[in-house]
Formats: C-alpha cells, structure tokens, sequence
C-alpha cells in the first residue's frame, strides 16, 4: 500500500514537472495553469504580465491566420508614448500634449489644425464624490462639435441627465470612456473638483 | 483497495491531463487591447473571419473627427453597415484603405483577422468588465 501510495505520489510530481516545463516552452503564463487554483490571489484580475498582449496571444485575433504576425503588438507602439493607469494603460492626452503623437484632424491635409474650443463645464454632483469638471479642450482637440451635440448631450445648460449608471451602460461619456477612452474607473480624472 | 487505489490515481492523471491541455490550448481570453473593435456582421456567414479594428493603432495617426465626422462612423461596435462593396468605393475603411493613404483591399486578412464566430463586440469595454452580467452582456456591448 505504502508503496504504491509512493509511486502514485512520484507519478503525481513527474506529470506536474512535465506540465510545468511544457507551459514555459510554449509562453503559457503559469498563472493560466494555476487557474483553477480556488485560493489564487486576484483570481478575477488580470495580471500585469498579461497588459498590452501581441495579437496572436490576445485571445480574438486568430493564430491560424499568417497575417496575424504582420500586426504591430500594441507594446511596440506603447514603447514611445506616456503611460496611463487603465485602458490601454496609455495617457493619450499627455501624448497628444507633448507631442508624442501627431494625429491628422484631415483625411489628407496633415497642416490642418483642430478647432479647439476652451470650456470648462462644472457639473454638482451628489454624496461626497468631487464634482465634474468637462473640459471642452482635451475632447475638441480630438472631436468635432457634432460628434457629441445634439445627439449624445444637448447643448444646453441643465438639459443633460447624466448618472453613472447610464454610463456604465455605455450611454452620455459612456459612448467612448469605457470603451476607447479612458475606462470609467478613472474616477478622479472627470470627478477632479473639491466641494466647497 | 490498492487496485482501487491504482484505477482512481490513473483517473486523476487523466483529467489532470485533460485540464492541463485544454489550459493550454485555450489560453484565456479577453486579453486584446482595449478599444478593439470586433465587427461580424456579415463575416462569419461568407466565410471569413471577422474584423478586428485596432482603436489604438490608428488614432495615432488620425484624431477621433476624420473617421467619426468627416467619414460618417457611428459611435457603435457593428452600427456601420459597412460591406466590401462600400469599401472599394471609397466609403468607411475604403476612405483610406485604397493604397493611396493606407494600404489596399486585396490584404483581407489584415482586417479579416479575428477567431472565426467572434461576436462583434467592443473589446474590454466596462460592460465586459462587469463580474457579474459581463459574459451575458458581451453581445451588447457595443
């Protein structure tokens, strides 16, 4: 009994070594292994390790298709520009601002310059959350006035229920913060002024 | 009982196998870059993969307005009807996508790129983050 219980154990250490060696060799991260671990720290987290994947380990694009590995890998872009908290883990604001990046605000026309509008809109907000603050630079520094108006936000004061709910639900700054600009749980960078 | 004890340890060896192989052969998912554009609307039923649209990538070079103003996308995952016919007469992608500003359309595995049956969807959008709901919502989340 004792020895079988021995030589079952010995089988046990072989096959974890064996997986162990094989999830490094193929660039699996040890942490898809330990998945099903119930005590695994940050079991609903995503690793740093795993920020900013190439395409063909990012989990849509298909490692079947050639191509594939012709795609920049997000780091390689990454590598110049300022970084962010969340998102793309990016601070494309600041990059714009430095120059990091010099997006066209034309199709063709790279010596045209946006039309940029500086306006600060504060908006009271309830409990003890710091009130917002819309800054109309950074977002006309990017978007067009029709992007957002009439149909996402009315230009007009008061006329906008906006609540985080609905946000969250990808409507109002939902459209784009939580999706392609920075997420939603970037609280302090729209809730940024103190009440008095 | 130590024959028992054998046939239940090559049990666990196999289902530890089973696990161990399935880890690795579907890594996680959810891992792309956030702001990825998954756009399925007619792909998968004409037999070619759905299109991945990399947000990060091109708004190094173009400011949100040329494509959501000028060129007319909606701010929705899978809202533009765009098909290849638009495309190769100067619509949506094909505004650029001409092989004069950007590279052509005879590169269809550039766009086309994604796991065949990948819904359209905005990659790691806050309503995919969601721990609970996220998964019945990634549909919708667009």
């Amino acid at each position: 009994m004792n020895k079988l219980l021995t030589t079952a154990s010995f089988n046990k250490f072989c096959l974890l070594i064996f997986f162990l060696g094989l999830a490094l060799v193929s660039g699996v991260h040890i942490s898809d292994s330990l998945a099903a671990d119930p005590n695994a720290f940050n079991r609903l987290m995503k690793p740093k390790s795993e920020r900013n994947p190439p395409p063909a380990k990012d989990g849509i694009h298909d490692p079947q298709n050639e191509t594939t590995f012709v795609l920049q890998p997000p780091r390689e872009q990454f590598s110049t520009l300022p970084t962010g908290k969340s998102g793309n883990y990016v601070d494309w604001v600041k990059a714009l601002e430095e120059g990091k990046i010099s997006p066209r605000y034309d199709l063709t026309d790279p010596s045209v310059e946006p039309v940029v509008m500086d306006l600060n809109i504060v908006r009271e907000v309830k409990g003890s959350m710091p009130n917002v603050v819309y800054p109309h630079k950074q977002h006309t520094e990017w978007l067009d006035c029709s992007n957002c108006h009439p149909a996402i936000f009315i230009p007009q004061k008061g006329a906008n229920n906006i609540s985080m709910a609905s946000i969250i639900l990808g409507e109002k700054c939902g459209v784009c913060h939580g999706k392609v600009a920075f997420p939603i749980a970037d609280c302090r960078r729209c809730h940024s002024s103190k009440k008095e | 009982m130590p024959h028992f004890h054998h046939q239940f340890t090559f049990t666990f060896h196999k289902l530890l196998i089973s696990v161990c192989m399935a880890l690795m052969i579907f890594p996680s998912t959810g891992n792309a870059e956030y702001g990825d554009v998954v756009i399925n609307n007619y792909s998968d039923a004409a037999g070619m993969r759905p299109v991945i649209f990399p947000h990060w990538f091109h708004r190094v070079r173009f400011r949100c307005k040329v494509c959501h103003a000028d060129l007319g996308f909606k701010f929705q995952a899978g809202g533009n009807k765009i098909n290849m016919l638009k495309i190769i007469d100067g619509e949506y992608c094909g505004a650029c996508h001409n092989g004069e500003i950007a590279w052509s359309v005879e590169n269809c595995d550039l766009c086309h790129s994604a796991k065949p049956g990948t819904p359209t969807q905005v990659h790691e959008s806050t309503l995919q983050k969601l721990i609970i709901g996220g998964k019945k919502d990634k549909k919708e989340a667009q």
